[in-house]
């Protein structure tokens, strides 16, 4: 061990990380001169998130909010065009009401492209300064949010990546951290088992429901959560991809349903649905893996565990991102950019306890100087799209 | 008699083997109930015939179905997409790609296609 835990201390007690300047562009248009201000910070802690929409968004306002004030998050630019939609200042109210410093630039209003890259390098740069000699308090591991993802699956993902995934789950819910399981349209077969580890009836009735939601939302597209590259990878159906991406939650209770940008109250296990209320609207759920990770990110994960037998190589902006390979084939192939090597579990040299184990120690050791791959790797991936969903129910967050 | 130790098996109730390694077509694998020949080469972690599987028959995986048979399956044989379907929706997939180590299936390009992996 390198010591003990570490965080940046926030002014509602949470603790991040990480101590990132998010640099957020409210439309399109503003996103070249976001990028541009970003830029010479690349390595630096600065990393750009967004919205490219015009039109306004529920969803897309929560989830901004929530990442601008997640914890790993120090300071905020906003970077406006002027005529968009999206509600600035509304924005800009939350953050400030945070404690974190914050500033809005209307590229309209500054004079164009190269004043509003020069002033809003201007402000990163001096927030920069002040973040960096921003001192740490110590953190345990029941301040912890963890999220867990799995993209790029194969034959391998569920025997070995996914199952460990869930024994580090299990080991960290066990210290007292809340951790996060999703894509209910990757949970298509399996509502009912699922269902019997809720801690109450209520919240079971809750996830099966949630299950069948994705499944009809999924009817409708004509699609499922499914890639050709999944069956390539020994996968045939969406069912026998589910069981596998259901090995991620572990085996300890559920103890709620989240939507994105919920925060779990407490420790424990929660299930994030991702699927959109109401009739088909916007397209297909989550795009992309990026999509699903920035959706566990506004849900507070302070880093997110992906889980890969393909070999994904993405990260993210705001969280660390643990590559877990499941394939020992791919693990040889693609070695620098993955965290952890599952696929030992396959061919013999490594259980599932130990994996798990390993994972853990690496969540822990984020919190202690460490960085992922890709983190050194520069990746800073974000996307966030068009969603509608309704507020959660009675029965979605039990008290324990 | 216990199975070859190529075979992976999750559940005592499956219908099928997950391949540790990859196999060869003509090779020959203990299923623990007799010997039984693989019927073309095997990718890693793709699944092979625990025992004789009818027609509208379950493939059970990890104790649980992952979706029914459409055809006989033989022991030993690979199965996947040209021989198993989904209870719930269609599997998008592309033809060939060395996917099942350059067997193309007859059901390549049918079906939905997803996003997220």
């Amino acid at each position: 061990m390198i010591g003990p835990m570490q965080g940046y201390l926030r002014s509602n007690g949470r603790k991040g990380i990480r101590n990132v300047v998010a640099v957020a562009y409210l439309v399109e248009c503003a996103h070249h001169v976001a990028r541009e201000i970003a830029l010479p910070w690349r390595e630096e802690g600065v990393h750009v998130i967004g919205f490219p929409g015009c039109y306004p968004n529920g969803y897309a306002e929560k989830m901004m909010e929530r990442l601008c004030t997640h914890p790993n998050v120090g300071a905020v630019l906003l970077v406006s065009l002027g005529c968009e939609s999206f509600n600035k200042y509304a924005l800009e109210r939350v953050v400030a009401a945070s404690g974190r410093p914050v500033k809005t630039l209307i590229i309209q209003g500054t004079g164009g492209t190269r004043a509003s890259i020069r002033e809003g390098r201007a402000f990163v740069e001096a927030q920069r300064d002040l973040l960096d000699a921003q001192e740490t308090v110590a953190m345990a591991v029941s301040e912890l949010i963890v999220g867990t993802v799995c993209g790029g699956s194969d034959g391998t993902s569920g025997i070995t990546g996914n199952p460990a995934a869930g024994r580090a789950f299990d080991q960290l819910i066990a210290e007292g951290a809340a951790c996060i399981f999703e894509e209910t349209g990757e949970l298509i077969g399996c509502e009912h088992i699922m269902a019997a580890r809720a801690i109450t009836p209520e919240l079971g009735a809750v996830l099966e429901q949630s299950v069948a939601k994705a499944a009809r939302y999924y009817a409708t597209l004509g699609y499922g959560s499914f890639a050709a590259g999944n069956a390539e990878g020994g996968l045939s159906t969406i069912e026998e991809k589910s069981m596998g991406a259901y090995a991620k939650s572990g085996a300890s209770p559920i103890s709620g349903l989240l939507k994105p940008g919920d925060l779990p109250p407490r420790g424990g296990l929660y299930l994030l649905d991702v699927v959109p209320d109401g009739e088909v609207r916007f397209g297909f759920p989550n795009i992309n893996d990026n999509a699903e990770i920035a959706e566990l990110i506004a849900c507070g994960a302070h880093c997110v565990l992906f889980v890969t037998g393909r070999g994904s190589v993405v990260g993210s902006a705001i969280s660390p991102v643990v590559k877990i390979c499941a394939n020992p084939e791919t693990w040889r192939r693609m070695e620098d950019d993955m965290d952890i090597d599952a696929g030992r579990i396959l061919e013999g040299l490594a259980g599932l306890d130990e994996v798990g184990a390993e994972i853990r120690d690496l969540v822990v050791s984020l919190a202690q100087g460490a960085r992922t791959k890709s983190e050194e790797l520069g990746h800073q991936e974000f996307i966030l799209t068009y969603k509608s969903f309704e507020p959660l129910g009675p029965a979605c967050l039990p008290a324990a | 008699m216990t199975h070859d130790h190529r075979l992976i098996l999750l559940d005592p109730r499956d219908t099928i083997f997950v391949a540790r390694v990859r196999l060869r077509v003509g090779e020959t694998v203990e299923t623990g109930a007799g010997m039984a020949v693989i019927d073309r080469d095997i990718a890693l972690a793709h699944k092979v015939a625990r025992r004789a599987i009818a027609p509208g028959e379950k493939i059970l995986k990890y104790g649980a179905p992952i979706g029914v048979a459409t055809t006989t399956i033989a022991a030993g044989s690979h199965v996947h997409v040209h021989n198993m379907k989904s209870d719930y929706t269609p599997t998008y997939h592309l033809e060939d790609e060395r996917g099942a180590a350059g067997n193309p299936s007859p059901l390549a390009g049918e079906g939905g296609r997803g996003a997220a992996g």
